[in-house]
């Protein structure tokens, strides 16, 4: 009773997600929602972390949650909330002096039977210039990356545009709230040699000559009443001339 | 339906590929081919014809070979499988057989020797092999007896028929090691309990029957071979340093073993040397001899003889390194080689001495120049002849630890050489030739500081001058040599007048051997130029090979540098040095106490050209060499923009770097692949010279398809952990190595490694095995940024957000393959080739347009437009792609693809056991003259015209005069 009423709480909170509620799923998160989600989303809830510091070091605060719906065909939702005051400010620095955006998720494994709880193995982390997260006002493209097993094994991060410029971003509220395309792929299966498309291509080929036999027979087969005509009428002109030169002798 | 398909194929191919055969006069122009046995681990000199020229050689590389003793040439050479399988454990030699035993006692070959033929082979029963003797009786050798871990078994020299077999008592407890026969009709199996006695079983000849079996004790002995040796007529003599003595045991008569101290022969072991023992047997009919080598340091050695139950010292060499018997006729010898003088170590001398007294031979003495640059002498193997005179005489063939073959004569003639390391070729770079002396003398002109007008122009007149000189001397030259036969032209090769040619077709190859011996080889030749040996490489080194300087700054010397790397510790130690003498450079290399992680080649360079290579260590830290302060500065300056990244195969972890000013570094990104399910085998990037001619490909409609070149993209090859045929499969990843994009992932599915890759331009070519169809398949990806650039004046990893088109196709290919490589031309103009090193050992040349993603299942108009071959699931050998024609080079494992100053061109070395060089020329040689063009017509038409201008003008001028006159 107690884990279906979480659930339908956990179901509500998280269409207020961008309604500023994000820290309390979060911490929620990580202690009892792994297990009330696995009934209700059949996929499991990742944070997504990001890091910008002036000296480029590392400290990864929570940027939004992933949805990975997990099964035969994955698929990922993002929720995030947008950045504070105090943030785009750091942003607009970092970006200054060219320092870097960066992001991580946990490593996690889509299985169908692996998606309980995740547990902390390892981070996949990737980077953007925050200059250029900055000049394309926080759109990002974000594609998750799977193995054959579905497990995690990369993240990458690209903005559009993708360059920095050196333009000015004065308006604040271009900062504010990520406009981010988010994707997740499996491995593409590589094609093998297509030997029967190749064989029925060419059976179709051979069937067209057989349909039509006047063109598979051959140039001696075809003409060949005119050839022996012309031969005959050569061996024929041949033997008449010796009498008519004869003749010409003659006279 | 498949006689069709290939039909259909041969008239394309006919259609559209270009023949790019050899003539048969052009075999040998431009191409050589060297062959190599590899470390040789048994020899024997064919003695049973006086006048015999032959030295077989079996080697650690499973080679069975016999070499011309007179020039050190092949004769004939036999090539095993690798690895255990084809292991050569004995080589018995009698009369005109050689029988070896292989691959742990699993086959008896017999080979004649006179024309390398197979005589006869046995497949013998499964057991590990432990030893083999041939075995006379009456005079004659008809016999050999093979002893195994459980059965001896007895077998006929004449066709390898197993006479008898027997199993051994007691093999459960008893570890049998050694077999010995003295030609009275008995085999002797000598096994060992360790640390407690001694095992003799005594066979008999005719039936196998056991005649005897004792056991003796002896707690010290724990290894025959290492420690025992039968002497005289049946005295098993064993040496033991623990006890420092000397134990005999008479195999007929005696059940408990005599004790001699070494002390009582006024001998001492050299402290922590483990003493051996070495008889001699020349007639395995007879009984051995009964005097004996024995080793009581590195540099001592003894000659006994056990004369009446006693032992007594004939003769006691300090200083001698090795010391060998060799029997001509009646008579046997002793070789023995000293350091000459301790003044100059340059020089060792080898003697004979009478083995019967110890006598010193007179004019005997033979001198060993040691190589400055090879290794210590190893192992002396002694050819001993009568003279005329009835004296001794005799040759040795010296082995070295850097695996070199020296073939001396009397008194001291090097009659030849054979490097052997190179038949372990691990790495290797093509570099440049140097300038001539004028043109070097010319350039250098740009590179001085300018001191005033006048000076400037007296040094270029003076330069002028110089290169009219060498010009004069050049024609002059060619003068005199025309007059001469052509025979008699030889290229005399040397360090001091290697200069670059006209089109930069001769070049130095530098090659790394797995012993560690570096060369430096003429690549028009095949010339070694300079050897260096590398002493103290551990033993699982890898090596990698940097060009830091090219030859193109002068007066700076070109420099190369080597990264050797212990596996296990990942220790590394930098040998800096100059490519085209092989001399170690002046600049002291950085000592490296950490563990290399990964080291990169930047294209900065320092105020001296050098480029800077970085090294990361363990804790992440890089130290840049050379680290001067131009150097660090330039490396504060660019640092936001090196990146590097670093793979964990272990892990699965692919990780990416950035440098910051202060030489540490910053992880960027991780992407990790899981090892339950895969795991990484290799990872190619792509090479970092070479050029790109076109950015695009035109279409058929004329649009044009631009290619997505990424300099920073990694090919990343994973195999499946799981190798059932049904689940086993190959991941493919394209990853930026800047960001850590994944660009591609793809996985072929129902496929096993082991997986060659190569990665080039815009595509990536792989080659694995179908479990599903039991067949070797290609597959080829490439990518494309579509019809429009992003942007088209320079490529940033950083800044490319929309993901490359992918194109795959795959294709059956006929053969398996050892290896793949892309040729490489300067300007990138020349279409491409793979070269393939196929296990047969022919080298194909396989043009890439066959292997393209875009050839079309159904002809159309466009298609045709752009000459693609219709698709066709079989790639097939053509015999005309194979550019080695019979020159076919053994176990190939690495082909290096360099370009030459014509773009038509591209320098090919395959290696393996073999060395293979040639060029080739993937769209033909295009911007040459062919060797037979008619210069007589063309400059004669010319003239013609020339002249046929010049009259027509004079008679029209004729004409209008008289029409002016009219």
């Amino acid at each position: 009773k107690m884990a279906r009423d979480l659930s339908f709480r956990v179901a509500v909170l998280f269409s207020f997600l961008f309604f500023g509620f994000i820290n309390f799923v979060c911490c929620n998160n990580e202690r009892r929602v792994g297990d009330a989600l696995e009934t209700d989303f059949s996929g499991l809830s990742v944070p997504l972390e990001h890091s910008f510091e002036l000296d480029d070091t590392a400290k990864f605060v929570v940027r939004g949650t992933l949805l990975l719906k997990t099964g035969r065909e994955p698929s990922v939702a993002l929720s995030q909330n947008p950045l504070s005051e105090e943030d785009r400010v750091k942003l607009k620095e970092v970006a200054e002096v060219d320092g870097l955006y960066r992001i991580r998720v946990p490593r996690v494994s889509l299985q169908a039977d692996r998606q309980t709880e995740w547990q902390v193995d390892g981070y996949l982390t990737a980077f953007v210039r925050a200059c250029a997260m900055v000049e394309s006002h926080l759109s990002d493209v974000i594609t998750l990356h799977t193995d054959v097993s579905g497990y995690l094994i990369g993240v990458s991060i690209v903005t559009i545009p993708g360059a920095c410029r050196g333009t000015k971003v004065e308006d604040e509220v271009d900062l504010e709230v990520f406009n981010t395309t988010l994707s997740i792929m499996a491995p593409v299966n590589a094609p093998g040699p297509e030997t029967s498309l190749f064989l029925e291509r060419m059976e179709q080929e051979t069937e067209k000559k057989g349909k039509n036999p006047q063109e598979q027979k051959s140039f001696f087969a075809k003409y060949w009443y005119l050839i022996l005509g012309g031969a005959i009428f050569l061996m024929v002109s041949n033997s008449a001339q010796p009498p008519a030169g004869g003749g010409r002798e003659q006279s | 339906a498949m006689a069709k398909l290939i039909l259909l194929l041969l008239n394309w191919i006919f259609l559209c590929c270009n023949v790019a055969a050899v003539f048969e006069d052009q075999v040998g122009k431009f191409d050589w081919r060297q062959q190599y046995v590899g470390k040789v681990r048994f020899s024997h000199f064919d003695s049973h014809m006086q006048s015999s020229k032959k030295v077989l050689l079996a080697s650690e590389s499973n080679v069975f070979a016999a070499l011309n003793t007179r020039t050190g040439e092949l004769f004939w050479r036999h090539v095993d499988k690798t690895g255990p399988e084809g292991n050569i454990d004995a080589l018995l030699q009698h009369g005109q057989d050689a029988v070896l035993v292989i691959g742990n006692g699993h086959l008896l070959r017999s080979w004649d020797i006179g024309v390398g033929g197979m005589n006869w082979e046995m497949v013998l029963d499964p057991g590990s092999f432990r030893s083999a003797c041939l075995v006379g009786h009456q005079g004659a050798v008809k016999h050999l007896a093979v002893l195994k871990k459980t059965v001896i078994s007895l077998h006929y020299l004449s066709n390898g028929h197993q006479k008898w077999v027997e199993n051994l008592p007691e093999s459960e407890t008893v570890d049998f090691q050694a077999v010995y026969s003295g030609g009275n009709g008995e085999v002797y199996a000598l096994g060992v309990v360790p640390n407690s006695h001694l095992a003799i079983v005594v066979y008999s000849l005719e039936d196998g029957e056991i005649t005897k079996q004792v056991s003796v004790e002896a707690p010290w002995l724990s290894s025959i071979p290492a420690s025992c040796s039968v002497i005289s007529r049946g005295l098993l003599t064993c040496v033991d340093s623990t006890t420092m003595s000397l134990y005999t045991l008479d195999l007929h008569l005696q059940l408990e073993m005599t004790q001699i101290p070494l002390q009582t022969l006024g001998l001492d072991v050299d402290p922590g040397f483990r003493p051996s023992l070495v008889s001699h047997q020349p007639n395995p009919a007879h009984p051995p001899l009964s005097e004996f080598l024995l080793q009581l340091g590195p540099e001592h050695h003894l000659l006994l003889q056990h004369n009446d139950g006693q032992i007594v010292t004939l003769r006691d060499y300090k200083p001698a390194l090795l010391a060998s018997f060799a029997t001509a006729g009646e008579k046997t010898v002793v070789a023995v080689m000293a350091p000459k003088n301790k003044t100059t170590v340059m020089n060792d001398a080898i003697n004979l001495f009478s083995a019967e007294t110890g006598r010193r031979l007179l004019e005997t003495t033979l001198i060993f120049t040691v190589d400055p640059n090879g290794g210590k002498p190893e192992k002396l193997h002694v050819q001993a002849f009568l003279k005329k005179d009835d004296s001794v005489g005799y040759r040795v063939m010296v082995q070295t630890e850097d695996h070199t073959l020296t073939f001396i004569q009397q008194p001291g003639r090097v009659m030849w050489t054979r490097e052997e390391a190179l038949s372990d070729v691990v790495t290797m770079e093509m570099v440049d030739l140097p300038l001539t002396g004028a043109q070097a003398e010319l350039e250098g002109e740009f590179g001085k500081k300018a001191d005033g007008l006048m000076s400037m122009v007296m040094k270029r007149l003076s330069s002028q001058l110089i290169m009219l000189q060498a010009w004069i001397a050049h024609l002059w030259k060619l003068f005199y040599d025309a007059r001469k036969p052509r025979s008699q032209v030889k290229n005399d090769v040397s360090i001091e007048n290697l200069s670059r040619d006209e089109f930069n077709l001769q070049k130095m190859m530098v090659l790394v051997t797995a012993s560690g011996k570096l060369f430096g080889i003429d690549s028009k030749t095949g010339d070694i130029l300079w050897k260096h040996y590398l002493e103290n490489i551990p033993l699982n080194a890898a090596f990698k090979l940097m060009v830091q300087r090219t030859t193109a700054h002068f007066p700076h010397p070109p420099q190369c540098t080597l990264l050797i790397k212990d596996k296990d510790t990942g220790l590394a130690t930098l040998h800096v040095f100059n490519p085209i003498f092989g001399r170690r450079s002046q600049v002291t290399p950085p000592a490296l106490p950490q563990p290399i992680l990964q080291s990169l080649l930047l294209p900065l360079m320092d105020q001296d050209y050098a480029k800077v290579l970085l090294l990361v260590d363990d804790q992440y830290k890089v130290s840049a060499f050379p680290s001067t302060k131009n150097v660090l500065q330039q490396l504060q300056e660019t640092a936001s923009s090196i990146f590097f990244y670093l793979a964990d195969s272990g892990q699965g972890r692919l990780s990416g770097y950035r440098l910051r000013t202060d030489l540490s570094t910053e992880q960027v990104w991780e992407v990790v692949i899981p090892t339950e399910t895969q795991k990484i085998v290799s990872i190619k990037g792509k090479r970092s010279n070479e050029h790109v001619h076109s950015q695009g490909r035109v279409m058929g409609d004329r649009s044009v398809l631009y290619k997505y070149l990424n300099p920073n993209l990694l090919a990343v090859v994973t195999e499946s952990t799981d190798l059932h045929q049904e689940r086993s499969f190959i991941g493919i990843l394209l990853i930026d190595g800047v960001t850590g994009r994944i660009i591609h992932e793809a996985v072929q599915r129902k496929a096993r490694g082991p997986v060659h890759v190569v990665h080039s331009e815009n595509w990536v070519v792989y080659e694995y095995w179908s479990t599903k169809s039991r067949r070797n398949e290609f597959s080829v990806i490439e990518l494309y940024e579509g019809m429009d650039l992003y942007n088209s004046t320079v490529f940033s990893s950083l800044d490319r957000p929309h993901a490359p088109q992918v194109l795959q196709q795959s294709y059956i290919f006929p053969s398996s393959i050892s290896t793949m490589e892309a040729t490489l031309t300067e300007k990138g103009i020349t279409s491409r080739h793979l070269l393939v090193g196929l296990p047969s050992g022919g080298i194909l040349s396989l043009p890439k347009m066959f292997l393209d993603p875009r050839r079309p299942e159904v002809i159309s108009e466009q298609s045709r437009e752009e000459n693609l071959i219709p698709y066709a699931p079989e790639l097939i050998i053509r015999t005309e792609w194979f550019i080695n024609y019979n020159q076919t080079v053994s176990r190939v494992r690495g082909i290096y693809t360099a370009p030459s100053g014509l773009e038509s061109t591209c320098l090919v070395v395959a290696y393996g056991l073999d060395i293979y060089h040639t060029r080739v020329y993937p769209s033909k040689q295009f911007d040459v003259l062919k060797d037979d063009y008619d210069y007589m017509l063309i400059s004669s038409v010319l003239f013609a015209l020339f002249f046929a201008t010049m009259i027509s003008k004079r008679l029209a001028e004729v004409k209008l005069l008289n029409r002016a006159w009219r």
